[in-house]
């Protein structure tokens, strides 16, 4: 019932990147410091034996069937479909996963990597916690040493996440450099990484960083659509026709559009964090708002200002306030494959509140973000269009944030 | 290929003399006092200057560089800032060279072809780019060799001997052994295995080779400088000027400091 993915397409296909050198057309690479190189080098011998090793996979599968739950249910919501009245809506929900995100999937397989490498402690960096959480799970899995790095501001905003890390045996270091978020948490554990290299895996948490983690994330995330290809084609006999993702960094969406990208009926469409709006300077939307540049090992899509200095992000979502974004998703944006929206705090709030009450299910704030743009497309489409958004993660996490939003005391 | 840099390793040899390369941020702790502090460098013992090129997020350095950094960018020190101290310097002094020491994305928004040519007629002699290993350095390394900067590279306890001649190829000016794995400003390296290092290092280049991460106290520099053509003091003279600039007479303080740290080289 569990199809392996295919990691081998035919030539011209959009899912050939990244090259030898890590590079998705302009984006990608390897731009970090020589005392690293080594260590990057030999993550990507190491992943590209594993890769190519079928005992790997099986390992990797058992475990996600037993372990995390997987294959996560194709649902189709069919209040939101009445409520919105146009597409047909389905949900994939990875927020069922054990630790409720998808974060787990590329956990789970990077442990096993960071295993056969013979490494024997784990670092993290988490935004909102659930990248923090589902590192520490698969840590105590495999009773392996964890440290997770988090900016200071959000061990603030997502307590209920660092008391979970705690449980799970996880050492958890508040980051107080620059801005105290998301992208101070990865330049910590990068500092960490250099002064521990011959013990330490970074697992990463994203699609982003210095070659070859972006690959790597991404086909362990594409268990997702390739599961969606199966159910669609078992519920529908057919292939969906628009597919709808948050975007922070880009795993999820990644792992949701990469087993596509060469079906031309498929559209694609990726949501970034608007916050206030991208026309301030309060929000996370790297391709809408930002610029190609260097940081965090990779050329990509940053926020920054004409000096090339790194600008603060914002979002409502923790796991969403990041000032870059994945370099495949970069190189997705240039081609025009796929389409990148944002959408604000405020609608992303509205979407929240407006899914529990249609459907009964808490989403997480970054798939409300997704959510809220399938409350603008959906009725503009005929009944016939299948739309499947990523329900990514759970919101229990989220709960203080929304509700001191609306001016409510838990 | 900068004359300065081979001119100046030339000089000390024949002395028998070792390079102490000091390393200061630009514009820290503001633009004026960072002018002088430069010009007060040469006089007080610095062979070769590393001037740092600030940015928001510097991912090799400990907490001192970073904060000098920040301090930096609070009063508004982009490139053109720091390539204009570099012009400013070079008014009085045409014999000590300067290294240019920062990250790639401020150079990649700046224009990398423009940027080494600006810095080359600013008066800069080399370029390290923490962030940009070679095998990212096609974007600027020969628009720096035709505009005569050198690509200063390093290498560190984890370049094995599989990376080594990769690295070698392509470098010119010195070589920068980083003495720890680790960020700028850790604690000191066991100077027996940074020697042994360095001797393999030698047996496959002629270029000078310089050490530095985590040399602080004139000992440290003492010590090094047996071991290597030069040492590189960086994170403890940016403490320095971060503990003592509220006072009027920093750049002479600095000096002071920066004699004795070549004073124990010396000895």
């Amino acid at each position: 019932m569990f199809k392996k993915q295919n990691l081998s397409p035919p030539a011209n296909s959009l899912r050939q990147g990244p090259d030898e050198n890590g590079h998705f057309g302009l984006y990608g690479g390897r731009y970090v410091a020589e005392t690293l190189m080594p260590l990057i080098l030999s993550v990507e011998q190491a992943w590209k034996q594993a890769k190519h090793d079928p005992a790997f996979w099986e390992e990797f599968h058992k475990l996600a069937a037993d372990y995390i739950g997987r294959p996560s249910p194709l649902y189709f919501a069919q209040a939101t479909t009445k409520h919105l009245g146009g597409a047909k809506i389905y949900f994939k929900r990875d927020e069922l996963n054990h630790t409720g995100a998808h974060k787990i999937n590329h956990c789970l397989g990077q442990i096993l990597v960071a295993r056969r490498m013979g490494k024997t402690r784990i670092i993290a960096e988490t935004g909102a916690g659930q990248h923090g959480v589902a590192t520490a799970t698969v840590c105590a899995l495999f009773d392996m040493p964890c440290t997770v790095f988090m900016g200071a501001e959000d061990v603030e905003r997502q307590k209920p996440n660092v008391f979970r890390m705690k449980l799970l045996g996880a050492e958890v270091v508040p980051v107080t450099s620059g801005s105290a978020t998301l992208k101070d948490a990865m330049n910590e554990a990068l500092r960490h990484w250099v002064t521990h290299v011959h013990d330490t895996y970074y697992l990463i948490g994203t699609v982003a960083g210095p070659h070859p983690y972006p690959e790597m994330v991404r086909d362990f995330q594409s268990v997702i659509g390739t599961e969606l290809r199966d159910q669609m084609q078992q519920k529908e006999g057919r292939l969906p026709d628009t597919l709808v993702a948050c975007i922070g960094g880009g795993s999820n969406a990644m792992g949701l559009f990469h087993p596509f990208l060469d079906d031309p009926s498929v559209q694609m469409c990726g949501v970034e964090a608007g916050g206030h709006g991208v026309t301030t300077d309060k929000h996370a939307a790297s391709l809408t708002g930002g610029t190609p540049g260097v940081l965090h090992g990779m050329k990509s899509y940053f926020l920054q200002n004409k000096d090339g200095q790194i600008t603060e992000a914002h979002s409502i979502s923790a796991g969403l306030d990041y000032p870059g974004i994945g370099p495949e998703h970069a190189f997705l944006h240039d081609t025009g494959r796929i389409q990148y929206v944002s959408v604000t705090d405020d609608e992303a709030l509205a979407a929240f509140q407006m899914m529990a009450k249609l459907e009964g299910i808490i989403p997480a704030l970054e798939p409300a973000h997704a959510f809220a743009h399938v409350m603008k497309l959906a009725p503009t489409l005929p009944p016939d269009h299948l739309l499947v958004m990523n329900l990514c993660g759970r919101g229990d996490k989220d709960i203080f944030t929304v509700a001191d939003k609306l001016g409510m005391k838990i | 290929m900068s004359q300065r840099i081979i001119q100046r390793f030339e000089s000390l040899t024949s002395r028998g003399q070792k390079a102490l390369v000091t390393f200061v941020m630009a514009g820290d702790p503001d633009l004026s006092a960072s002018t002088e502090i430069l010009s007060a460098l040469p006089s007080s013992g610095a062979d070769i200057i590393e001037i740092g090129m600030p940015f928001t997020d510097p991912m090799a350095d400990g907490p001192a560089i970073q904060s000098a950094g920040l301090r930096a960018l609070a009063h508004g020190t982009g490139l053109t800032e720091v390539l204009s101290l570099v012009q400013q310097f070079r008014r009085h002094n045409q014999d000590t060279p300067i290294i240019l020491m920062g990250y790639f994305n401020p150079i990649l928004a700046y224009n990398p072809q423009k940027f080494v040519q600006d810095a080359a007629s600013a008066g800069a002699d080399g370029l390290i780019i923490v962030d940009l290993p070679p095998e990212e350095s096609n974007e600027i390394a020969p628009h720096a060799r035709a505009a005569g900067l050198d690509m200063i590279r390093l290498i560190t306890p984890t370049t094995d001997s599989a990376r080594l001649p990769h690295i070698l190829t392509g470098a010119s000016g010195f070589l920068y052994y980083v003495s720890i794995a680790g960020v700028t400003g850790s604690k000191s390296a066991d100077v027996n295995a940074v020697a042994d290092h360095i001797a393999r290092i030698k047996t496959q280049t002629r270029l000078p080779v310089v050490a530095g991460f985590g040399i602080k106290t004139p000992a440290d520099v003492s010590a090094f400088s047996r071991i290597a053509d030069g040492v590189v003091v960086g994170s403890a003279i940016v403490q320095y000027i971060e503990q003592h600039q509220k006072e009027t007479n920093l750049a002479q303080r600095v000096s002071a400091h920066v004699s004795a740290l070549k004073s124990a080289m010396s000895a």
